[in-house]
């Protein structure tokens, strides 16, 4: 039986009654301890200084060039907080209500509210920091409301929030480097997690400018790795976000909890073309000016600026009056996909809808839009070459944020002792839907308090265990297996480029396991990926043959060779989750208007996988739900 | 549209490089210049030849990996534009198109088009942050920051940190990159307390990086992709002769 270890006591003591119970570790033999960290977005870079500054020694990878450069980074729309700066009814509790809320009720209740509560001190030290979020003339922080939500409790720093947030983040990690107790590993990536006695006691690492594999020891490990919604090729994520770190986790014993409850993103820019990479992401706060809305006539082709308003359908205002364009990303992003599927999809490839700023620009005049998004109608522009303030954007839903992830508990710590998991990486509070700007937040929180909080309940009991020897024979038969298969990708001198497998591999998952799932579709998918997979070992063409230090394509193979089981993964979940809740839409479950139809009858629970091996049915653990604060009701935004 | 390329290949630091020239008869205009560039690498990787390495990762324009010399200019031939959001609209239909990496010494190229940009984060260990440790801080609204200054400081912190300023000039000086930190965090309150060693610190591990001086031909503001204003240089020199008097 899993144990997520809720505290005892009320929802709103929890997290102070865990705090005041937990062991700590003295501060002088804090520098006996070592610390891995992988990952150096939000969560990892905020832990790792955190735990610098405390006194443990650190050792921080990243695959980028320099921890800065971290997908957080591309974060846009804000961070929530809930100070009731705006006077409009926030509390903790109206937080922690709204996120568990928005997750469709498949949320731990005890995670929830400590975010929510966690989320005040956040904003005090990023502006310690010296984050420059936005501000009003009077010198006091501003706020924006986002999707999902009644109050303003968005802070801001343009359309770059995650930037300034990573960079305040880095900076601090930085100073920790300068100060010698955080020591830095960019451009290495992990391959394997080394379990010794049961406890997670270092990582396998590949420095892809040397192509040497190495080995690493220490006394805990955090993945901070990030989200894997670049699993259908076609993302707003960066292109080499991955699951391989989390992944060598669960093939190591660590539970893989909701694996497919992916996001995908209402306001994304549509797929142009076959060479395309990436589906940018056009942030959410888009939507508190921009109205949504298709042609009523299908296949209308006149240019927006020439359909008069009596013959648009503005759908989501139409139909859901109370919270209209703001409803949260699933309720946006199938509603978008309905609209295109049903033949009022707009572009040249008819997979677009409008976002329309010409009523905000006619009440509020140009100049004020400018402020607020001007970087993002620059960006726009680029790409597309189309001016937004002169006609709607064209916006289509794309896969953005895994709420699956390792299962952790309470602590943030997996089913491996030892191996903790923070920020996207870990399942833990977004139930089946994340709403805007919490995704930042919860990196954040996990990394600066949770974390720091929590590891050292575990750690105090290792501070007579010695430095790690990775001379030990659990590192040399990781590395071992790393490497020969590093070799066996160079050795199948097929003829088809990873590319090529992984954008296959995307689309079965976007048809399949995407907005909308079924029961035969997930049946079928498992099969298709199980047989690309088959053809990725024969058919794989990856240049190099050996001896070749830096190669992109045989970083890019090991990543998709772990996509391609983890989509197999994601499939199994969805087909044994009968209902549907949040991103999880199961055809076979909605009302007779399509709304989703949730089943807290038989799925209030958490599926947490366990790895049973290849071409093998996984097992299924259950984490049963407890609402003892809230009653889950049907989830309404009219 | 065909689009003749001329590629700086080099297998490793220690090794000498060359251009090398390819043809790719489809372009599409809507193409990024890194998806042409991928399109580059699956015609060598069909002709079992090794493609050419270069980075990347976020492909819109924020996390700074990318980065190259096109025809001359860093990021290529629009203005505030990463390589990654410049588009094959802006060539035309038989265009060559020369593509290397960005050059400096403090810059070492270690493959291909991908350049050690690592100095980068040392000046930042110089002192390119403010001493909050977690934990420490205050009530947010407690420190009032007005909204022109907060504007101004996003306008600085907005760095991306590709070297773009750095390849694009003749000294290949940091000043640009260096002073937009220093500037971001001195004009907060927050960050004025350490201002005197930040700016000493940081200019002195520049110099030590092996990048050269500011003298003043803006050129860095043109490619710089988030339009970081030359008047940083301007405050990081008035920080900097300040340390020094006050």
């Amino acid at each position: 039986m899993l144990d997520a270890k809720i505290p005892e006591g009320p929802l709103d003591k929890k997290w102070e009654h865990y705090r005041s119970k937990s062991h700590l570790v003295n501060p002088a033999n804090r520098k006996k301890l070592k610390v891995i960290i992988v990952g150096t977005g939000l969560s990892g870079s905020s832990l790792a200084a955190s735990l610098g500054e405390s006194g443990y020694h650190v050792s921080s990878f990243c695959f980028q060039d320099t921890a800065r450069r971290a997908h957080s980074v591309a974060a846009q729309g804000g961070v929530n907080a809930c100070k009731n700066y705006k006077n409009d009814g926030d509390t903790v509790f109206r937080m922690f209500y709204d996120t568990i809320k928005g997750g469709d009720f498949r949320a731990r209740e005890g995670n929830v509210y400590r975010l929510a509560e966690c989320s005040v001190n956040l904003i005090d030290q990023a502006v310690a920091q010296g984050v420059p979020f936005a501000r009003e003339y009077s010198g006091y922080l501003s706020n924006r409301s986002f999707g999902g939500v009644q109050v303003s409790r968005t802070f801001y720093a343009q359309g770059q929030t995650g930037q300034q947030l990573l960079l305040g983040a880095y900076q601090a990690l930085m100073r920790q480097v300068s100060a010698g107790t955080v020591k830095l590993f960019s451009r290495h990536e992990m391959l394997d997690l080394v379990v010794i006695d049961g406890k997670a006691r270092g990582i396998i690492v590949r420095n892809m400018d040397t192509g040497e594999v190495e080995r690493h020891g220490g006394h805990a490990v955090v993945l901070a790795t990030g989200g894997f919604g670049k699993i259908y090729y076609l993302s707003s994520l960066a292109m080499g976000c991955n699951a391989s770190a989390i992944w060598r986790a669960y093939r190591r014993g660590a539970f893989f909890a909701n694996p497919s409850w992916i996001q995908f993103h209402p306001t994304c820019l549509p797929q142009f073309g076959e060479y395309q990479s990436k589906l940018t992401l056009m942030s959410e706060s888009l939507r508190n000016d921009g109205r949504i809305w298709v042609p009523k006539k299908k296949d209308d082709n006149r240019p927006p600026n020439d359909i008069p308003e009596s013959e648009r359908d503005y759908y989501l205002e139409r139909r859901y009056p109370a919270f209209g364009n703001l409803v949260p990303r699933d309720i946006g992003s199938r509603a978008a996909k309905e609209m295109i599927d049903a033949g009022y999809g707009v572009g040249s490839l008819k997979n677009a809808v409008y976002l329309d700023f010409s009523k905000a620009i006619a009440e509020q005049g140009e100049g004020k839009i400018e402020d607020k998004y001007g970087n993002l109608f620059r960006m726009y522009q680029k790409i597309t070459g189309i001016n937004a303030y002169r006609e709607p954007m064209r916006i289509s839903p794309a896969s953005h944020f895994s709420m699956g992830g390792l299962w952790v508990d309470y602590e943030l710590m997996t089913t491996i002792p030892g191996l903790y998991a923070v920020g996207e990486s870990n399942f833990a509070d977004h139930g089946a839907n994340r709403l805007g700007a919490n995704s930042l937040l919860q990196a954040c929180v996990d990394g600066y308090f949770i974390a720091p909080s929590t590891m050292p309940n575990y750690l105090a009991n290792e501070i007579r265990t010695g430095p790690i020897d990775t001379r030990q024979s659990a590192f040399a038969t990781a590395e071992e297996a790393a490497l020969q298969k590093l070799k066996g990708f160079l050795a199948i001198q097929g003829s088809k480029p990873v590319d090529y497998f992984h954008k296959a591999l995307g689309k079965i998952l976007y048809d399949d396991c995407g907005l909308s799932r079924s029961r035969a579709g997930l049946t079928e998918a498992i099969a298709k990926i199980r047989s690309l997979r088959g053809e990725f070992y024969h058919e794989l063409h990856v240049p190099g043959g050996g001896g070749q230090a830096m190669n992109s394509e045989l970083e890019k193979a090991g990543r998709v060779a772990d996509y391609l089981e983890v989509g197999e993964l994601m499939c199994y979940d969805a087909l044994n989750r009968d209902e549907s809740c949040g991103a999880h839409f199961r055809v076979e479950y909605q009302t007779p208007e399509g709304e989703p139809l949730r089943d807290d009858k038989n799925f209030a629970f958490t599926s947490a996988w366990e790895w049973t091996g290849l071409d093998t049915e996984p097992l299924l653990h259950k984490e049963p739900l407890h609402f003892e604060t809230v009653t889950p009701t049907v989830r309404s935004y009219k | 549209m065909r689009i003749q390329l001329r590629v700086w290949r080099q297998e490793h630091k220690s090794k000498p490089g060359q251009f090398a020239d390819y043809e790719l008869p489809e372009v599409s205009p809507d193409m990024s210049f890194l998806e042409m560039l991928d399109m580059l690498n699956d015609q060598i990787m069909r002709q079992n030849g090794r493609p050419v390495e270069f980075d990347y990762d976020c492909r819109e324009g924020i996390c700074g990996q990318c980065g190259v010399m096109i025809n001359g200019r860093a990021h290529g031939p629009l203005a505030n534009t990463t390589t990654c959001q410049l588009h094959m609209r802006t060539f035309k239909d038989g265009d060559i198109i020369h593509v290397e990496p960005f050059r400096a010494a403090a810059f070492p190229v270690k493959c291909d088009l991908k350049v050690d940009r690592s100095a980068f984060d040392r000046i930042i260990q110089a002192g390119g942050y403010i001493a909050a440790s977690t934990g420490e801080a205050p009530e947010a609204n407690s420190i009032l920051v007005p909204h022109e200054e907060a504007e101004a400081a996003f306008d600085a912190a907005c760095c991306i940190g590709c070297g773009a300023c750095v390849a694009t000039c003749k000294n290949s000086s940091a000043a640009l990159f260096t002073s937009a930190k220093i500037s971001h965090l001195a004009l907060l309150p927050q960050g004025r307390l350490e201002a005197k060693e930040r700016a000493q610190q940081m200019v002195a591990q520049a110099d030590k990086e092996g990048f050269g001086h500011c003298s003043n031909t803006e050129a860095c503001e043109v490619e710089c992709p988030q339009a970081i204003s030359v008047l940083h240089i301007a405050r990081m020199n008035w920080e900097f002769n300040r340390a020094a008097f006050f």
